[in-house]
């Protein structure tokens, strides 16, 4: 069947963004002007957000894609991420000396991946959006090719990463010999006890859970965040988490077979994630490696709601409402915190990412002010306090568990919030209340005006999610986001 | 009625605007910093006079009531409401922050513009503690109000301020922790988390709770506000708090924080839990006798002035629990009398110790002696405030603990009896640390020249001492104001069978509410 002009619609974004990722790359010759790419490539970011519009809701290509509202609220998020990121970078690119149009295509071509994982409604419709994100992430965090750090990061994203997809691949062959289809909407109603079916669902849970980082799969993440340069730490903290998080929903939402098989799958892997990122980030003496294992226990927070959607699916209608809504609420504004968050310390980081360590932000409340105004911002937001988008994401979590009667997970999820308030609070008191010691300053000058840009903004979401999440709550609660295989 | 339903709104949120006033400022124009929030706080306890006349005296259930839907799901409402008891607990802070400004215009040497502002934002956190009638509403003012005393603990407390700060933080939060699951399972239950509608459901005997959950709900609550009080054994992080606190750090952590964790007793535990409150209220006692009689001995040996003045907070506030607990409605008026008397003695003890502080930076009883000859002023006013903060009577401290000890003795003499004690040990441990302080030879050449108190730091006293002798005297004033809100909390408090016997039905609540207690009736 010849594609129509709504199915091209229906995957413009994806298009939009590998176009000018391409664009891009062809204008690096003739373009010597690093803030022009960056233009350009914000440009193609937010054009390829607002195409959009022209989809029209339904399954394109053949049902290889869903295009509704849930890929809708992704699709915008994940291409808002870009924006930022992109225009974060412009300063990082310009003191580590890197080269621009290679970086922004490959951020665009991840986020083209992150779309198509989104709206994925087919299992190799996500494999390739999978792979999409996933290699170019690769480059992304070797990027800093003189560092070794870096280095390693990539070698050790890639090797583990392979296997990863492997794993993945290898469910899907498993499920297409059991059921004949990869189509989310033909599995849907399959017959569970099959154990074909649950050795493919357990292999495809274990490469997804890779890429999300859930414990024990979640090894590689602190090397690699700490390795890669930190506009790129944001983007994986928030683009492909929240990419991988929509297929991971949208599988268990719709496929009745793992709905319930990964229920205790989830439940575990959630008890364990949460752990191993808190426990982890208390003894990090390094703020982007605390961050990072920080991001881990919040994907342990994000699988106790996948397991309260797991646990109330069986309700008929719209049982599970709160717990998608609770989902969707926390990637969005763990994302835009984790963005804003790094974006600070890509600037105070220094040239070579020197000055990272905590004793390194002893006396930040004076020195800068407004980027240790920022940080504390988005790390009690991290921790949850009210007023800031943490809290309700935080909540809502804890109210999907306590309905669909997870009291113990719901309470490991306090005690893990406890654990957290530890390590955010005390960069927050190194920062105020500690005097710096250093003999030479911090030779960043503060923050650079696109990085305070992309602060501010990042700022501005967190206080509005966390002061009137209504309008987001509107969009998250609505009847159109249920997926199923109808 | 636009000033009506709008007064509460502006008294909470004026401090914040003043502290984005303060924001704009340039960092280094000190004078115009320290003059500014001084005109705020001024102007924000004369705006906290405003909602009196709402209150007339022997008036029950809240006033000025603002309504307004926040946050649709979970149901948030921006519920405010004042009545008798919350209204002159917020007298206190807008009092004592112009005071605390006052107290630390010279005191405060670096980064006095976020100083001010966290003293500000204090003040709003504090404010919108009293004011909440929405139960999450309530929580987040709770948890806003720690992070500017934090700060002011940590940034300008004295040698061991990060540890301070640290312990502060972590014992109130962990207190915060179970407040939010208790409120969380509330609103399970009930669908709100409106403290008037859950209040109607317990009142009507809607909210069917088996014994051991509102055991359970009632101590995710207390314990929250008894740390916060605080009441012994969870009371190991006030003395440390309060000596490593800047003088009006103190004055705010002593005049009103503590009262937040009574008045929570007061306006939700009692209210919400009548029962789990009754069987708890014995073993409470004791605890609060403990704290009495512990707090006041452990002053006694302190060779630090300001943690002597700390235990004697544990002290007094343990009569206030004691009062609660008594159930009686003298006990009651007696535990709010208390508060407020405590808030401004034990302030104008904080302030005292701070002034001399300023002149010798150390709080070591040692070092001092004899300093009545060189500053006779200080001498007085420092006894003055002795002798009201150990309960003269005709001043401040007499009239709360004689009402606790009256309503206690009603029920239970021998509460009264070992509470009584606590009033002879407040004298012993305050008059001893005067008389070593103030009276005898002049040990140390330093002492000989010490300058007496300014102009400023006079009148900032006189205003207290004005403040110990009116609470002393003309009682009636506040007594009456919020005996029915006293009144309205016992009736609310009694057990289920008292209800039943057909106790009155409190006031019926203003329309809007009605209908929303309606909806929430409705099957859920």
């Amino acid at each position: 069947m010849v594609p129509g002009l709504t199915d091209i619609y229906r995957a413009l974004p994806e298009m939009v963004w590998c176009v000018s990722g391409v664009i891009l790359m062809l204008l690096q010759p003739f373009l010597k002007n690093r803030q022009m790419l960056t233009f350009l490539a914000m440009v193609g970011a937010a054009i390829g957000t607002l195409s959009t519009f022209f989809g029209i809701p339904g399954s394109g290509f053949s049902g290889l894609i869903q295009f509704d509202t849930y890929s809708l609220f992704f699709h915008w998020l994940v291409g808002l991420i870009a924006f930022l990121v992109i225009l974060a970078s412009d300063s990082y690119l310009a003191r580590e000396n890197l080269e621009g149009a290679e970086f922004y295509a490959l951020i665009l071509f991840a986020t083209a991946g992150m779309g198509v994982l989104s709206s994925a409604q087919e299992l190799l419709t996500a494999f390739i959006g999978l792979e999409m994100s996933s290699i170019s992430s690769y480059v992304l965090a070797g990027y800093r090719r003189d560092s070794i750090k870096a280095t390693e990061a990539a070698l050790k994203y890639f090797l583990l990463g392979s296997f990863a997809t492997a794993f993945f691949l290898y469910g899907i062959a498993l499920i297409y010999g059991v059921t004949g289809s990869t189509n989310l909407a033909v599995l849907a109603n399959t017959d569970p006890s099959s154990p074909y079916l649950r050795i493919g669902l357990t292999l495809i849970l274990v490469g997804l859970g890779f890429k999300v980082a859930a414990a024990p799969f979640q090894i590689w993440t602190p090397d690699v965040y700490e390795g890669a340069p930190t506009p790129v730490t944001a983007l994986f903290s928030a683009g492909p988490k929240a990419a991988t998080f929509a297929l991971l929903l949208r599988i268990s939402a719709t496929v009745n077979a793992a709905t319930s098989y990964w229920f205790w799958a989830f439940w575990i892997l959630a008890a364990l994630t949460m752990f191993a990122g808190n426990l982890g980030a208390m003894v990090q003496d390094n703020v982007k490696r605390l961050l990072a294992y920080s991001s881990i226990a919040h994907a342990g927070y994000v699988l106790v709601a996948l397991a309260a959607v797991s646990g109330m699916k069986p309700d008929p209608d719209t049982g599970a409402i709160p717990a998608y809504a609770a989902v969707l609420y926390y990637l969005a504004s763990y994302a835009f915190v984790s963005v804003g968050a790094f974006t600070v310390l890509s600037d105070l980081g220094g040239r070579g990412e020197r000055y990272l360590k905590t004793e390194d932000f002893a006396g930040l409340g004076t020195r800068q002010p407004f980027a240790a105004a920022m940080m504390a911002l988005f790390l009690l937001s991290f921790l949850g306090l009210p007023i800031t988008a943490g809290f309700f994401g935080k909540l809502y979590i804890f109210k999907a568990a306590v309905k669909s009667n997870l009291i113990w997970l719901a309470i490991l999820m306090a005690v893990n919030s406890v654990l957290g308030a530890y390590y955010y609070l005390k960069v927050i008191i190194v920062m105020y209340m500690r005097e710096y010691k250093g003999t030479e300053p911090a030779d960043s000058g503060g923050l650079s005006a696109t990085a305070a840009m992309v602060v501010s903004v990042a700022a501005l979401i967190t206080l509005y999610l966390g002061l009137a999440p209504n309008h987001i709550l509107g969009i998250v609660l609505s009847q159109n986001l249920i997926l199923s295989s109808r | 009625m636009v000033v009506s339903s709008t007064i509460l709104s502006i008294l909470l949120f004026f401090p914040l605007f003043g502290a984005a006033a303060i924001l704009v400022l340039r960092g280094d124009d000190h004078i115009w910093i320290r003059r500014l929030s001084l005109t705020v706080g001024i102007a924000e306890f004369l705006l906290s006079f405003l909602p009196v006349w709402a209150i007339s005296p022997g008036a029950t259930g809240f006033k000025l009531e603002v309504f307004a839907p926040w946050i649709s799901s979970p149901r948030i409402n921006y519920h405010l409401g004042v009545d008798g008891i919350s209204i002159f607990l917020i007298h206190l802070i807008t009092l004592l922050t112009p005071i605390g400004i006052l107290a630390s215009w010279n005191d405060i040497k670096h980064r006095i513009k976020e100083f001010h502002i966290m003293l500000l934002l204090l003040e709003t956190g504090v404010i919108g503690v009293f004011l909440s009638l929405d139960l999450f509403l309530f929580f987040l003012f709770w948890e806003f109000q720690l992070i500017p005393l934090a700060f002011l603990i940590g940034i300008w407390g004295h040698e061991r301020r990060l540890y301070a700060a640290i312990k502060f933080l972590l014992y109130t939060m962990a207190g915060s922790a179970f407040l939010i699951v208790g409120i969380i399972w509330l609103y399970n239950q009930t669908g709100s988390f409106d403290f008037v509608v859950i209040q109607q459901f317990v009142q009507r005997g809607q909210l069917v709770l088996s014994p051991r959950a509102e055991m359970l709900l009632f101590l995710s609550f207390f314990v929250a506000f008894a740390i916060k009080v605080p009441l012994f054994p969870l009371h190991t992080w006030l003395p440390d708090a309060h000596t490593e606190a800047p003088t009006a750090g103190s004055v705010d952590l002593a005049g009103v924080l503590l009262k937040t964790g009574a008045y929570g007793i007061m306006r939700f535990c009692l209210p919400l839990f009548p029962d789990a409150s009754h069987r708890a209220a014995p073993y409470i006692a004791v605890l609060a006798i403990i704290s009495i009689i512990y707090g006041a001995l452990v002053s006694m040996i302190q060779p630090n002035l300001k943690r002597l003045v700390a235990y004697s907070s544990v002290s007094h506030m343990g009569f206030a629990i004691l009062g609660i607990f008594s159930f009686t409605l003298i006990g009651m008026q007696g535990a709010v009398y208390v508060m407020l008397a405590h808030g401004i003695s034990t302030g104008a003890l904080f302030l005292l110790v701070g002034m001399l502080y300023e002149r010798r930076h150390t709080f070591e009883i040692a070092e001092f002696g004899g300093l009545a000859t060189p500053m006779p002023k200080y001498a007085a006013f420092f006894l003055f405030t002795v002798l009201a903060s150990l309960g003269l009577p005709l001043m401040n401290g007499f009239v709360g603990e004689f009402l606790v000890l009256l309503g206690t003795y009603q029920v239970h003499w021998q509460w009264a009896t070992w509470g009584a004690t606590g009033v002879i040990l407040s004298a012993c441990y305050l008059l001893w640390a005067y008389q070593r302080v103030l009276f005898g030879d002049i040990t140390h050449d330093k002492n000989r020249t010490l300058p007496d108190v300014n102009n400023r730091e006079k009148w900032v006293m006189v205003i207290m001492c004005f403040m110990m002798v009116w609470l002393g005297v003309h009682t009636r004033f506040f007594t009456r104001r919020y005996e029915g809100s006293c009144q309205t909390i016992l009736q609310q408090a009694s057990p289920n069978l008292m209800r039943e016997a057909g106790a009155p039905v409190e006031a019926s609540p203003p329309g809007k509410l009605a209908e929303n207690s309606m909806e929430r009736l409705a099957p859920r």
